[in-house]
């Protein structure tokens, strides 16, 4: 089987245009001057994702991100913006004055992580269908219930332990400041 | 498929990340960078995984960690920043500097400036003004 950068099978075609899109509402979410409106093109970068997972070959993985990301951590940011009293127009006060240097560094990584990559795996072929069976949820749970107990256990952990901390944190403190009082 | 292109996405996402996380000065738009950063790493992730194949699935079960301790590291962070705002009726990381040290101007022929200069107060007066 011949592999050629001239003629791209469908999933790569549908892979690289779904990637413009991730790319796209990204350069969107850190440059764009209304914070709503990053958080929300967040959502679309999240979904858009989620179909690149689709493609790679993860189901389960993709409904996880979308019910987790696209859908309860956006909702948290919006909250978040609310209880901040963020501003919700257009604003100049979100990006630092100098943004020069971030650029810098943001082109100077791109162009080391993609020299990089493509110098090490431009001879690299794989085939996302072969690797579905790898992402249901029968055999995502196998494999977590099988061979990653402990982690997993230690995660359910962590999330109580920040679900606590969040709690203990956003709790208003009037109470111990009048007893002190 | 070509490796390079989820690859290359990744990498591409991570810098956008990058940048984000440098050029934003709300806090809230910074944690929103964070997740692009998380997501790039997710990606690439996956994708060794459907590349390597290998018999343990670590790469999607990483993804799967990862995006649970994202889930907690928004939640905490938000608090955080809910917190800070309380405090200092603003989420401008510009303006937390309270631990800085005092800018303290040293000239060539003065080696031991610090009891001269320590009259130099920082200014606290508007943090302490949102109480």
């Amino acid at each position: 089987m011949t592999h050629s950068y001239l003629s791209p099978t469908g999933v790569e075609i549908a892979f690289v245009l779904v990637g413009l899109v991730i790319l796209g509402s990204g350069l969107l979410v850190v440059t764009i001057k209304n914070l709503v409106y990053a958080a929300l093109w967040l959502v679309v970068c999240m979904g858009s994702v989620a179909v690149e997972y689709l493609l790679l070959g993860a189901e389960l993985l993709a409904w996880v991100q979308v019910l987790i990301y696209a859908g309860a951590v956006i909702v948290l940011f919006l909250f978040g913006l609310m209880l901040t009293k963020a501003p919700i127009g257009p604003t100049e006060e979100l990006n630092v004055r100098n943004r020069w240097p971030a650029l810098l560094v943001g082109l100077g990584a791109a162009g080391t992580l993609v020299t990089v990559v493509v110098q090490a795996y431009q001879h690299t072929w794989f085939d996302p269908r072969s690797s579905v069976s790898l992402g249901t949820g029968r055999s995502l749970g196998t494999q977590v219930f099988q061979y990653w107990v402990l982690p997993f256990e230690v995660l359910s952990v962590l999330l109580l332990a920040a679900l606590v901390g969040a709690i203990v944190l956003s709790r208003r403190q009037r109470d111990s400041e009048e007893a002190e009082a | 498929m070509h490796a390079v292109y989820p690859l290359v996405l990744g990498a591409l996402l991570f810098s956008i990340g990058l940048y984000g996380v440098l050029a934003r000065r709300n806090a809230i738009a910074v944690l929103l960078a964070i997740e692009l950063l998380l997501n790039a790493v997710t990606l690439n992730l996956v994708a060794f995984g459907s590349i390597l194949r290998d018999q343990y699935g670590m790469g999607q079960v990483f993804t799967l960690f990862i995006i649970t301790i994202a889930a907690a590291e928004t939640g905490l962070g938000l608090a955080i920043v809910l917190l800070l705002y309380r405090q200092r009726a603003t989420a401008d990381l510009g303006e937390q500097r309270e631990l800085a040290e005092p800018v303290e101007r040293f000239d060539a022929d003065e080696l031991v400036p610090a009891t001269e200069l320590s009259t130099t107060e920082p200014s606290t007066t508007v943090l302490g003004a949102a109480r």
